[in-house]
């Protein structure tokens, strides 16, 4: 058997076993799709009435807003499964499994890939139900079948790259409880974007932040092709990130895997 | 099936590992013949489950080389994993999925097919008594279940070479008996066992070799009966009311005797024939005795003999050899 197909074959038993845990302790999907609804509901119904330019009363406002930060939701839903898989990376290597897996003749970055196939599958599942959740509220976007399937191509992309972040920041935490938290600042990032307020409404300290991270071209992207806004470079930048911060972050995780474990 | 008895399974020289500036691993060498069970024997923190990380590729040593069943350890450690099993001191199972799944999990993980994996599964549960935790998952299993389980999962890929890390720490005797009957079935197939034990009593009765470890270095090798001969062994203690049955007793039994105690030391191996034997002669003197009491030798006579100074327990290090 070449390597290749060895690897492929680990990583596919590797996906199994992800997709076992979260099948048979569901709770932590359900929690992580839970949280982006929540706030899906805050925003819409706190503060939407408020924020839509609402020229024809409070609910024309909300509708707007529901509409303007659905894309923004929907990048949040991908950054909390990438927490929730920093978390389970740690939580996995504390477990006594890994090192058996380590002494064994198996493809090493199998258990790697299977947690990150594990969470994108995840990650599928939470956005279906945020953006389910988001269509009942009443989100309206233009788009047809050609960019629903670029929008959910987008998302994989986006979900991959944090991912591997993840996966690295789960590998080089020291302890489950700091691996929760080192990822927090991706669950900021999509606020201090285009996502959920217009950049230029920001002061100039935040939008300069906001202009340069990779969140706004995602975003503007994302909504440029789920409402049919002007996208521009947005596509181009938003890929770019994407694949920058899966290479590095692949390698970054691959070469934390391969040291000698510490505990 | 059974290797060549000539063959080495393991051959390790100059075995050097510091974490920071502790030096857990000061110069090891070992060697270890096909098809026999060697024991690592030593307190926590003597190196025991440092070395067992090594041999099994989990972590490198600072300097030193290897040779496992023909393979180098640096260069081909894919061809050493794939003849070893490790069975660790804390379960290697998946908590989180069934019995059957993890046996599943490491049939796919070997390549053995769908069907035969099934095959395999259902044999191992069969054989380490797991049927009826089957399909319960392996987190609400006992500690007992628990090494089972592990061992089961180390069987799967049919390793020549096992490492059984402390498989009977924190066990009840029953399933520490049950442990050590499925060790002897293994060896029974040819296959060579490395295991590690605080244990003098569970090195002696499954070792062919036993290394004395302490402070990272390996203070005594040999059978257990060349181990026990350097220490000063199990013996009899009888106690007498008076100073007539002390003298007619060491006259007849030997010993050391202690005339102020008015007690008798008799060297003995603690097992039921010769304390038969002892009481048969005492009874034939017709000596009264008031007590007698068995003292077998254990981990801390060996080490107070080796070394000098009896067996500690230094946390630091405990965490640092884990």
């Amino acid at each position: 058997m070449n390597t290749l197909t060895r690897a492929t074959g680990d990583s596919a038993t590797m996906v199994g076993r992800q997709l076992r845990h979260q099948l048979r302790y569901p709770s932590m999907t359900i929690m992580l799709a839970g949280m982006p609804i929540v706030l899906l509901l805050v925003f819409v119904y706190v503060f939407g009435g408020a924020m839509g330019s609402g020229a024809a009363g409070a609910s024309d406002a909300r509708a707007q807003y529901l509409d303007y930060i659905a894309p923004g939701i929907m990048l949040l839903t991908v950054a909390m499964v990438a927490q929730g898989t920093a978390i389970s990376v740690a939580t996995d290597m504390t477990q006594g499994i890994i090192a058996r897996f380590r002494t064994m003749d198996i493809a090493r970055v199998s258990v790697l890939t299977g947690h990150v196939v594990g969470a994108l599958v995840q990650t599928l599942f939470a956005l279906a139900i945020v953006t389910g959740v988001a269509l009942l509220l009443g989100f309206r976007p233009t788009a047809g079948p050609v960019e629903w399937t670029a929008a959910a191509g987008l998302l994989v992309l986006v979900a991959f790259a944090l991912t591997w972040l993840t996966v690295a920041l789960g590998l080089v935490a020291d302890s489950v409880e700091t691996a929760s938290n080192t990822p927090m600042p991706l669950m900021f990032l999509p606020f201090l974007s285009s996502g959920f307020v217009p950049t230029d409404t920001l002061p100039t300290g935040l939008r300069w932040v906001a202009e340069y991270q990779p969140f706004t071209p995602i975003s503007e992207t994302l909504r440029g092709l789920l409402m049919g806004t002007e996208i521009g470079d947005s596509a181009v930048l938003a890929v770019a990130w994407c694949a920058v911060i899966a290479l590095a972050a692949y390698i970054w995780a691959k070469r934390l895997y391969n040291r000698d474990p510490a505990r | 099936m059974a290797p060549h008895a000539s063959q080495t399974a393991i051959t390790a020289t100059g075995l050097h590992k510091s974490f920071g500036d502790h030096a857990v691993l000061e110069g090891i060498d070992l060697e270890v013949p096909a098809g026999t069970v060697f024991s690592l024997l030593g307190p926590n923190g003597a190196g025991k489950t440092t070395i067992v990380k090594i041999l099994s590729t989990l972590i490198s040593a600072d300097s030193g080389h290897v040779r496992i069943l023909g393979h180098d350890l640096d260069a081909e450690p894919d061809a050493v994993r794939a003849a070893i099993g490790v069975t660790g001191q804390y379960a290697a199972v998946d908590g989180l999925l069934t019995g059957e799944e993890n046996l599943m999990l490491m049939g796919s993980l070997h390549h053995l097919g769908r069907r035969r994996a099934r095959q395999r599964a259902a044999e191992l549960l069969e054989r380490f008594d797991l049927v009826d935790a089957a399909k319960k998952p392996a987190s609400t299993y006992s500690g007992g279940m628990h090494r089972r389980l592990d061992l089961a999962m180390t069987l799967v890929g049919d390793p020549r070479l096992i490492f059984l890390d402390e498989p009977t720490t924190g066990l009840d005797p029953r399933s520490r008996r049950g442990m050590w009957d499925i060790t002897r079935e293994l060896v029974a197939d040819g296959v060579t066992v490395v295991l590690t034990t605080q244990y003098l009593e569970e090195a002696d009765r499954l070792a062919d070799r036993i290394a004395v470890l302490d402070h990272g270095s390996i203070v005594a090798q040999g059978t257990a009966d060349e181990l026990k001969r350097r220490i000063p062994g199990g013996h009899i203690r009888l106690t007498f009311a008076e100073a007539g049955d002390l003298e007619s007793a060491a006259r007849t039994l030997g010993g050391s005797r202690d005339d102020t105690a008015l007690a008798l030391q008799v060297p003995s191996d603690g097992g039921l024939d010769s304390l038969r034997a002892l009481i048969d002669r005492v009874d034939a003197e017709s000596i009264e005795v008031e007590e007698l009491s068995v003292h077998t030798p254990d981990l801390d006579d060996v080490f107070l003999s080796l070394t000098g100074h009896p067996t500690t327990e230094d946390d630091q290090r405990k965490a640092a050899s884990r």
